[in-house]
């Protein structure tokens, strides 16, 4: 492999972690408010967040990439071919986080809500400053995990023709007849991303084992 | 706006995605029975004596849990072969085979199938290891200090509860293996998201066919949950009376 085929697939990963970082920080925002309506005391609006969620957990990435990759321009939105596939990862972050922090915020002793309660504090001031700064230790080592699931995931919106990582990959096996060596590189370079998050994903995960013990 | 919807051709293609569903069917129990072998072999080597046997089961996890299915899927799929050439051809020239062929040579649904173990299987070791760990081996001493028979210990007392304590986890990560196999269209493995495309190549109806398998995925993993439901209620619960 030449340095200008590693150079390929270097502007490849650089789709990837582009594509990771967009659908998880607005998976996050949207994941937050899945989580809140979730949890919410109006059985109707906790209702349509369970739906939501039940629907991206229970049906493929790739079936959900490929219905808002093809269903936003009928919606007459002629979006960039990443906004687009960067929209489907943002509904699929959204959905896994918000059910995530949903268990997160339900963990949260009651309690605490109740002193809060008692304290008169209202449902904002409640969540901002009592519950949700506690949801978010507990939900670190999921949270850490859903984001290694999610990089992974990037790899499918090489199946919609979106140039990343292993779509770059695999145009330069096709090209230098290759595929062992430059499969090898690919699978490397997720791994090298990939691996210290999981690393650390599990570090908290033992540390809070061993402190609520 | 202004798209007219056409569902026409899927109904048409109803036939060929229903048998689909069946090839979907068919990868997903082949993966998990496949992924269920290596999460135990992988468990029983985990706790060997021999140090490197013990590394390489946690490499193997740690490699196929920290790269995408889609990216192992082309390695088995393009990669290996090449390997499984000069592996042929070695294998010929130290007159074990007449003519040099290619073991690693698989096909799509093979491909899939095994992707689909190593993956499932990867996530199964670390899943099993974590319910062989919670049983207390105080409660098997007091199993057998109660009389019980060896078998009885093990059945009753090590196999039932650790099943009970990985069972949410073990099925959840079997639903996730069966929406994976989408991602084996990728390959051309024959299930009910290649038989999507070939229906979108012939009608160009991409939303309308996409739309109507994301619902029959969805109807699936919905059935699972039910089944998976319903057995670990007959299996797992606590006797009440």
């Amino acid at each position: 492999m030449s340095g200008q085929e590693l150079l390929f697939l270097l502007s490849g990963l650089k789709w990837t972690l582009a594509l990771s970082a967009v659908g998880f920080v607005t998976g996050a925002v949207f994941g937050l408010l899945i989580a809140l309506l979730r949890t919410s005391p109006n059985a109707i609006t906790a209702k349509i967040a369970e739906y939501y969620i039940a629907v991206f957990q229970g049906t493929p990435l790739l079936m959900q990439l490929f219905v808002v990759y093809f269903g936003l321009p009928l919606l007459g939105l002629k979006l960039d071919a990443w906004i687009a596939v960067a929209i489907g990862f943002t509904l699929h972050a959204s959905a896994y986080l918000g059910e995530i922090w949903r268990g997160a915020i339900q963990a949260v002793p009651r309690g605490q809500t109740e002193a809060a309660n008692a304290l008169a504090l209202s449902y904002w001031p409640r969540m901002k400053d009592i519950i949700l700064p506690q949801a978010l230790r507990i939900s670190l080592p999921a949270t850490v995990g859903f984001l290694v699931q999610l990089i992974k995931g990037t790899s499918l919106a090489a199946l919609v023709g979106f140039i990343e990582l292993s779509l770059a990959g695999k145009f330069i096996a096709n090209q230098t007849f290759r595929p062992l060596i430059v499969y090898s590189v690919v699978g490397l370079l997720y791994f090298i991303i990939c691996w210290p998050l999981s690393l650390y994903g599990t570090r908290l995960e033992r540390k809070f084992a061993a402190t609520s013990r | 706006m202004g798209y007219a919807f056409d569902f026409s051709p899927v109904w048409e293609g109803m036939p060929s995605l229903l048998k689909g569903c069946l090839g979907t069917f068919a990868l997903a129990i082949s993966g998990m029975i496949l992924a269920t072998v290596i999460g135990i072999g992988g468990v029983i080597l985990r706790h060997s004596h021999f140090p490197p046997v013990r590394w390489l089961v946690m490499t193997f996890v740690e490699l196929i849990r920290n790269t995408p299915f889609l990216v192992q899927c082309y390695f088995i799929f393009f990669a290996l072969p090449l390997l499984g050439e000069q592996l042929g051809v070695a294998i010929f020239n130290l007159g074990l085979m007449d003519k040099p062929g290619n073991l690693l040579k698989l096909g799509p649904t093979a491909t899939a199938i095994i992707a689909l173990g190593v993956n499932g299987g990867a996530y199964a070791i670390e899943i099993i290891r974590g319910g062989v760990q919670s049983i207390n081996k105080g409660q098997v001493e007091a199993g057998l200090a109660l009389g019980l028979h060896r078998t009885q210990v093990f059945r009753l007392i090590v196999l039932k509860p650790a099943l009970r304590a990985i069972y949410p986890s073990l099925t959840s990560q079997f639903t996730l293996l069966t929406l994976t196999t989408s991602v084996a269209s990728a390959i051309a493995a024959y299930e009910l998201t290649s038989v999507a495309e070939i229906i979108n190549g012939n009608s160009f109806r991409t939303f309308e066919v996409y739309f109507t398998v994301t619902i029959m995925y969805l109807i699936i993993s919905s059935l699972m949950a039910v089944g998976f439901n319903a057995l670990s209620r007959r299996y797992f619960s606590y006797p009440v009376k």
